[in-house]
């Protein structure tokens, strides 16, 4: 049997993306849309399928003697890139089906295809980047292409600010990244992860100073990735402006690539054996970051007045939440902390993935923004409301779907490892959150249609994403252990 | 016979997905039909219960159990699928398939839009109060606890009276948050234990042999007391004990009849079972030490929870603070730590499931037909719809405790059993105190019948009195007869509470805690 190169993921997806462009050129006019889907839904699907085949078969892993590095150990593959390939291609995967009804009578299909792909190969070459070049290389990657995604309806103005906004933020907090990594190059010259963890020792105390400095530049450009305080404020206007299937993929696929960069480069360059003594001990200020974002996010959802500004707000808050896995660290309950943050990453790209194509499906039958305008619309469209209400019960940590098994396996995490008090954050701002991921299951279900919603037709390609992530958002809850041993074995394998 | 338990719930899970998809002309008959397998299941697992002792404490047998492993968290914990009854918990087991059958049968006349969706959400909650009272793991428990919030929330809000928003918001955040207190309280303590489980029988034992260590810098005994505050006030709010009551007559006054009857007879017991399970035998000797403050919240409840039902003219507001006043006495029998209370207090479970579900049936049956539940709207209701009156009636007295129906068997085995009660201090105070309460009861049940059902004909209503459908009847009638036959025979289920409460007594006696 020939073995598949160990980067196949990353290289479906690109191959994808340039193959849309070809597909966009030799295909008949009337078959165009079909076509170029297809070919997005088929890359995207055949990354998820060898990423989990990997995974399952233990590639990468300690079982078969560890991590695989590759191009001089630049990029490597291990069960957490693995795990978050599965992350990015999913998502990337439901958004491409349901993409399909929204830009299919709309021009540049192609643009917004192989866009869509670029950046999803950017993310998953984020998943194995294990060198601060690597990283920044991969994160323009990821970047470039979801400006131009965020302003794709070009002549909404929303879309084009939103872009605008995004790409300004982006590029300060790229350059913000870019300085960190120099920094700690001067520091310990490398820029390498594991060069620089063995270089640690031999940095000359009068450094100290400068490695810090560059640590804590290089967690803004995390915090800006993953949505997170303090470089959180792109992620409404850019997730309310952007057509809802771009949000979806932001905020969720984009999200987890920024958390695996984090995740990695901290726990690999910067392990906290050997940082606290040099007093770089970046766990106090994730914990604090942790703390204000889950918060933020939280409170600010609760006051909002349309749907998908209100999700924009909740990722911020889940944002926190997953912080707590590098908040928590150094404690007793490295790999479970660890490992719930990437469960609930895992689970968070079903979930939120599904409710922001919900709202996609609501913008398609031209329902309006509001909590008001959602009024009623179980009565119309019972099926996707069910499967809405799958999403947002789950996001509030319900047992309706495995976002309780993730948010309960970090909090005893949390709790193991000794942060009560971001525990107990943790669970006070869940309970809030049901306040008002409820105000939209309200309108839904309880409240009366103002009028017909004019309901035409059932996208095939919206409904189809929309039920295969509330199926699996439910399903994962009843067999969790999988997400479970994979997600801790990869934590466990990467500290 | 072990599957049975995964077999009752996944039957009432598929119940419920075929009945949502179901048109909505024949949703209820075939949702009345889907739960007669679950309703012949309970009974089968009752006939053929083979289990002795306690569920999480001694050596008992647990009947029905499966124990496999579900998902592993690394080496720190291991979840597991863990189910199974003992003496205490298949009685509720019977008693929720039991009452959801009913209420599917109540429900045909007063729902008559999204049929459908109403009754596949009765079967989901129906199988979420399963899974309840037969999981034996925390993790596992707390899935099916926290789920019985989602089809309640929905029955209420989208088929409830003109406040329905109101109340079905008030329903779901305090209980919510309630849960959030609980789990605080039990995390705490599970982290100061040095097992990795969530094994519900092996925590309880560990926490009985005083393997509780210090947590977050607090001392085993100031945690245990941290605790054991945290899950009561949380387990309160369900039952609901007074002052945390008030959610209780907003939710049942805007809940459709049939939801009424299971809030009151099978949620509300959620509760207090949680409160035994938990808090009365995993930490009998803080319940003990503070049985006297546990008993003040027991008498309080009941008193104070009467005598708002007798300033109330609403029938049904009548009914929903009466059970306030009847799950005082559930909580009056478990802290007083004998056989009869303990034991009582189950059994009063049971009981006060049946009759508060046929009040609350009768009264819907008689809003069905007037469309008021006034009781200055009506007089002599009697005459116009004998069967159902007769019905209401004897559930009336079946609430004041008339002997041979279940109320007086349960209400007696609290009163004997708090009476000697050795943990509680001034026992006979209290219990003479609590007994007062059913003066008021009466007071306020023949005062409502005097008026609302005897003396001549009057309705002030736009709509014709006539007797109501048979389909209304029938489940009334079953009711009757299951109530009696509980009063007449206690031991139908009163053997195996016993049974399962004995151990919870002995650890108790061993850690210093009932006397």
């Amino acid at each position: 049997m020939v073995a598949l190169p160990t980067l196949t993921p990353q290289i479906a997806l690109g191959v994808a993306a340039l193959l849309v462009l070809i597909v966009d050129t030799v295909s008949p006019d009337t078959k165009r849309p079909v076509a170029i889907a297809g070919t997005a839904l088929a890359g995207a699907l055949a990354a998820l399928g060898s990423a989990a085949f990997f995974l399952a078969s233990g590639t990468g892993q300690p079982q078969t003697g560890g991590a695989l590095s590759e191009f001089g150990n630049t990029l490597v593959v291990d069960g957490t890139s693995l795990l978050f390939t599965v992350i990015v291609a999913a998502v990337t995967a439901l958004v491409a089906l349901g993409s399909y009804d929204y830009v299919k009578d709309r021009h540049h299909i192609a643009t917004y295809y192989s866009m869509t792909l670029l950046a999803a190969t950017g993310m998953s070459v984020m998943a194995s980047a294990n060198s601060l070049a690597a990283v920044f290389v991969a994160l323009e990657l990821a970047s470039l292409p979801s400006y131009v995604l965020v302003s794709y309806l070009k002549t909404n103005r929303g879309s084009v600010e939103a872009g605008l906004k995004y790409l300004i933020v982006g590029a300060l907090s790229s350059a913000v990244f870019a300085f960190g990594a120099s920094l700690v190059y001067a520091a310990t010259g490398s820029l390498l992860l594991p060069e620089i963890q063995a270089a640690l020792g031999s940095v000359p105390s009068a450094n100290v100073g400068l490695l810090g400095v560059g640590v804590l530049m290089l967690i803004g450009g995390f915090a800006y990735k993953t949505a997170s305080v303090p470089f959180h404020f792109w992620a409404p206007e850019a997730y309310e402006g952007a057509p809802a299937p771009v949000s979806a993929f932001l905020s969720s696929a984009s999200k987890a690539a920024g958390f695996v960069i984090a995740f990695r480069t901290l726990t690999t360059a910067f392990p906290l054996e050997t940082v606290i003594p040099m007093g770089i001990d970046w766990t106090v200020v994730l914990a604090a970051l942790a703390l204000v974002t889950m918060t933020l996010g939280n409170f600010a959802a609760a006051t909002q007045e349309e749907v998908k500004r209100m999700l924009a707000y909740s990722s911020v808050g889940h944002a926190g939440y997953v912080l707590i896995g590098l908040a928590a660290l150094g404690g007793e309950a490295d790999g479970l902390v660890l490992g719930a943050s990437m469960m609930h990453l895992l689970v968070y790209g079903f979930m939120n993935t599904g409710a922001f194509l919900f709202v996609a499906l609501a913008e398609h039958w031209g329902i309006g923004r509001t909590f008001e305008d959602y009024n009623g619309l179980a009565t119309r469209a019972p099926l996707a409301c069910a499967a809405m209400t799958v999403f947002l019960f789950s996001l509030a940590g319900l047992p309706v779907g495995a976002g309780f098994a993730s948010k309960y396996l970090l909090l005893m995490g949390a709790t193991n490892a000794g942060h009560v008090w971001l525990a107990v954050a943790l669970l006070v701002n869940s309970a809030l959150s049901l306040y008002y991921y409820s105000r939209v299951v309200k309108a839904m279900w309880i409240e009366d249609p103002a009028g017909d919603f004019g309901i035409e037709s059932r996208p095939v390609g919206l409904y189809a994403a929309v039920m295969a992530a509330a199926v699996v958002t439910v399903l994962l809850l009843v067999a969790f252990n999988p997400v479970s041993e994979t997600a801790i074995g990869a934590a466990q394998a990467l500290l | 016979m072990s599957w049975v338990v995964e077999a009752l719930l996944l039957g009432t899970l598929l119940s419920a997905f075929i009945v949502m998809l179901a048109p909505d002309e024949k949703a209820g008959k075939l949702a009345f039909l889907l739960t007669l397998p679950q309703l012949a299941g309970s009974l089968l697992m009752w006939l053929a219960f083979d289990g002795s002792g306690n569920a999480l404490v001694g050596d008992g047998n647990l009947a029905f159990e499966t124990m496999v492993p579900w998902i592993s968290v690394g080496d720190i914990y291991q979840i597991q699928w863990h189910v199974g009854v003992d003496g205490i918990s298949l009685p509720l087991v019977v008693l929720t398939t039991f009452l959801t059958t009913l209420a599917v049968l109540a429900a045909w006349t007063p729902i008559n839009k999204r049929q459908s969706q109403f009754y596949g959400l009765m079967l989901l909650m129906e199988a979420s109060l399963i899974g309840v009272f037969t999981s034996l793991d925390f993790f596992l428990w707390f899935v099916f606890w926290e789920f019985v919030l989602v089809p309640m929330y929905f029955l209420i809000g989208v088929w409830g009276g003109p406040n329905r928003k109101y109340a079905a918001i008030k329903f779901f955040v305090y209980t919510n948050v309630a849960s959030l207190v609980m789990f605080i309280g039990f995390v705490a303590l599970l982290f100061a234990l040095p097992v990795q489980t969530f094994d519900l029988p092996v925590i309880a034992q560990s926490l009985l042999d005083g393997q509780l260590g210090s947590f977050y810098g607090l001392a085993p005994s100031t945690l245990k007391l941290a605790a054991f505050v945290a899950m009561f006030a949380g387990f309160a709010v369900k039952v609901p004990i007074v002052p945390f009551h008030t959610w209780l007559p907003d939710a049942h006054v805007e809940a459709p009849t049939p939801v009424s009857i299971m809030l009151a007879g099978v949620l509300l017991k959620m509760g207090t079972y949680a409160l035994l399970r938990f808090n009365f035998t995993m930490l009998p000797d803080i319940a003990a030490a503070n049985a006297e403050i546990i008993a003040v919240f027991a008498v309080v409840s009941v008193i104070y929870g009467a005598m708002l039902a007798l300033a109330q003219r609403d029938l049904k507001r009548i009914v929903a603070y009466s059970s306030v006043s009847s799950m005082g006495y559930v909580i009056l029998g478990l802290v007083a730590y004998t056989e009869y209370g303990m034991g009582g207090a189950t059994f009063q479970m049971i009981s006060h499931g049946l009759i508060s579900g046929l009040m609350f049936m009768s009264v819907g049956v008689i809003y069905n037909v007037a469309h008021t539940r006034m009781v200055g709207d009506l007089s002599g209701v009697a005459d116009k719809m004998p069967v159902t009156c007769a019905v209401f009636v004897a559930a009336a007295f079946g609430y004041m405790g008339l002997p041979l129906m279940s109320g007086f068997a349960g209400e007696f085995f609290v009163f004997v059993g708090s009476f000697g009660s050795e943990t509680l201090a001034a026992a006979p105070l209290f219990t003479g105190a609590a007994m007062f309460g059913i003066v008021i009861v009466a007071g306020y049940l023949l005062l409502a019948m005097q008026r609302v059902i005897f003396g001549p004909f009057r309705a002030d209503t736009e709509h014709e009195i006539h007797p109501a459908a048979t389909h209304d009847v029938v489940p009334l009638v079953a009711l009757v007869l299951v109530v009696i036959a509980l009063g007449v025979a206690p031991d139908l289920f009163f053997t195996m509470i016993r049974d399962a409460v004995n151990p919870v007594l002995d650890a108790a006696a061993t850690v210093g805690g009932g006397a």
